[in-house]
């Protein structure tokens, strides 16, 4: 090779080399959920010797009588119930602030973005306490019921700015057309905010599905575990002596973001460029 | 509604002059639509942000601020206790001092070592070269994986002692040990899972690169200025701004972790307390010992911290963060 290729070459060297580093404990994960446990703790090759896809099976029937099926169905349906909230609630929120003249707007706008400084941490107990009053705890409703109340405030304000950056000729025409509030948004600008709702449901959905936290707070009774308590659960419970298994239902647990990263990778990375929240 | 306050004819930028607010139905009898009032529609499209702001967060506020003074164990009534708690915490709870080092130690050296990550892999992806989407997107997944608990029980075996890490070790002859049940190791394992997660980080930096504009290099290269010079020059100012934010961004989401110290660690904070961070003390007091007036205590206490580390930031900022003339 020429001195000249060979520089072009090495920055892309360099590149894989620590792609190969980065990510090879994903890949030691996908390969060690195939191997016989005894396997996993002796190689530190990624490919198994002994293909055991066995491991899934076992995995998947989990522990004390439920298994990763139930786990599996809870993480859906309060991943898709928070995707909906958060979608319908910031983008209606979002779209009274940006685009209406109402008396209280200032204040109202202020108050929406401050409270995106608010840690959760501090809300945590008060919020559990008020929940359990209600009868909640133990139920999905603590974790999907908030994010219809537009809570997020992160997400009001992304829709916020994106629906702010629209042209305000478009609410004219549409008013003078006799188009009226509601119309509009619904015939006008929904359709128009597209990019910042697809941002709004990947982002929530990624972290409603690994949210181990309130998941962990919420839910006690192994009928309504979702996939990280679940897991949390199968550790304990085997006190990590079945690997394989185990290995194996951590994969299951990250599979449907594997599949949303193959096809959103673009809309991912360039979701925290323009908004600069983290992933 | 009806009567409108004298705030409304307040000037709005670019918006002309709002009218009082005519009817209850907020139409302006006649002239440019831009000017009539929507109150009710508007306030029938926030109730649902206004339920939850009241609701969900101004309410559970001010009772976590309450609770914090009381003594409360869910079985009877809190009971007021003054500042007691408070006075607890700094004074008389060893593991609470321990704790708010653990995660202290773990702030400082995670969030300015991802952002070292950060920058570097982001310097190596500016230039535009074949491949650079995909590989921005690869280094970015882990970003994506990383706050799962998979993540985090696959990262444990990660650092076992027979685990990958060590096998790695082996092939240069070094014998390693089991990291993640070594109380003075364990801490750097849960680092280096946060390092792993540079992607968010770095594709900011990458957006902040490309402001950069392209005319100071090239002036700079012909006085002669070298790869470290235009890197001290003009890159690190020139960015300043963008690891600000990253900064604050990363140091208030490493106080707040919770998942890599309850699954790398044992889950209640072992070995010998070396992973209680600040989160898992606070989860342990309220919802292990029921404490909830105490661990109220604890979470006002870390917003404090909180505000206290991002104004230092700011403050900071002044010194090294330039904001282009």
């Amino acid at each position: 090779m020429r001195p000249k290729s060979l520089r072009a070459a090495l920055p892309h060297a360099v590149i894989l080399l620590l792609l190969v580093v980065l990510l090879y404990p994903v890949a030691w994960m996908l390969g060690s959920s195939f191997k016989p446990t005894s396997e996993i703790i002796s190689s530190l090759s990624f490919l198994p010797r002994h293909f055991t896809p066995g491991n899934y099976r076992q995995g998947w029937a989990g522990t004390a009588g439920t298994g990763f099926s139930v786990y599996f169905l809870n993480s859906t349906l309060i991943a898709v119930g928070a995707v909906i909230g958060n979608v319908v609630s910031c983008s209606i929120t979002a779209y009274a602030m940006a685009r209406l003249d109402f008396r209280g707007r200032g204040l109202v706008t202020a108050i929406a973005i401050g409270t995106l400084l608010l840690p959760k941490e501090v809300l945590l107990i008060p919020q559990y306490l008020i929940f359990h009053k209600l009868g909640w705890v133990d139920t999905d409703l603590p974790l999907v019921v908030p994010k219809f109340l537009a809570v997020d405030a992160f997400f009001v304000f992304l829709n916020l700015q994106f629906m702010r950056g629209l042209p305000r000729e478009l609410d004219e025409a549409a008013a003078l057309d006799g188009c009226g509030p509601f119309r509009t948004f619904w015939h006008i600008l929904l359709p128009l905010t597209k990019p910042a709702l697809a941002t709004t449901a990947i982002f929530t959905f990624i972290w409603t599905w690994n949210d181990y936290f309130s998941q962990l707070i919420y839910l006690n009774s192994p009928a309504r575990y979702t996939l990280p308590v679940g897991l949390r659960m199968f550790l304990d419970a085997t006190s990590g002596s079945d690997l394989g298994p185990m290995f194996a239902m951590a994969t299951v647990t990250l599979a449907p973001l594997f599949v949303l990263f193959v096809f959103f990778q673009r809309h991912l990375v360039q979701g925290i460029a323009t908004t600069g929240f983290k992933g | 509604m009806a009567a409108a306050a004298a705030g409304s004819t307040v000037e709005r930028p670019g918006r002309g002059r709002a009218r009082p607010g005519g009817g209850a139905a907020g139409t302006a009898p006649s002239g440019s639509p831009r000017r009539r009032r929507t109150n009710g529609a508007a306030y029938t499209l926030l109730s649902p942000w206004l339920l939850g702001t009241v609701g969900v967060l101004a309410i559970p506020l001010l009772y976590s601020l309450y609770l914090s003074f009381t003594s409360y164990d869910l079985l009877s009534n809190p009971h007021w206790v003054g500042f007691r708690n408070y006075r607890r915490l700094f004074s008389d709870d060893p593991r609470y001092a321990h704790s708010m080092w653990v995660t202290l130690q773990y702030v400082i050296t995670s969030a300015p070592l991802k952002l070292l990550m950060a920058l570097a892999v982001a310097l190596l992806l500016a230039r535009p070269r074949r491949g650079q989407g995909a590989y921005r997107a690869l280094f970015y997944l882990p970003s994506l994986l990383g706050t799962s608990v998979a993540i985090a029980i696959v990262w444990q075996g990660t650092f076992e002692q027979n685990g990958p890490f060590n096998g790695f070790l082996k092939l240069f002859g070094v014998h390693g040990q089991a990291w993640v049940s070594d109380p003075s190791y364990v801490r750097w394992v849960i680092v280096a899972l946060a390092m792993w997660q540079f992607g968010a980080p770095m594709v900011i930096f990458l957006a902040g690169l490309k402001q950069i504009p392209q005319e100071l290099y090239e002036a700079a290269e012909m006085d002669g200025a070298g790869w470290w010079r235009r890197f001290f020059s003009i890159t690190l100012p020139m960015l300043s701004p963008v690891i600000l934010f990253n900064l604050v961004v990363e140091m208030i989401g490493a106080f707040q972790a919770f998942t890599p110290a309850q699954l790398v660690g044992d889950g209640q904070g072992g070995p010998v307390d070396s992973t209680l961070f600040y989160t898992l003390y606070l989860y342990q007091r309220a919802f292990q010992m029921q404490q909830m007036g105490y661990a109220a205590a604890m979470a006002w206490v870390m917003i404090a911290g909180l505000g206290l580390i991002t104004a230092l930031l700011f403050w900071s900022s002044r010194y090294w963060v330039h904001y282009g003339d």
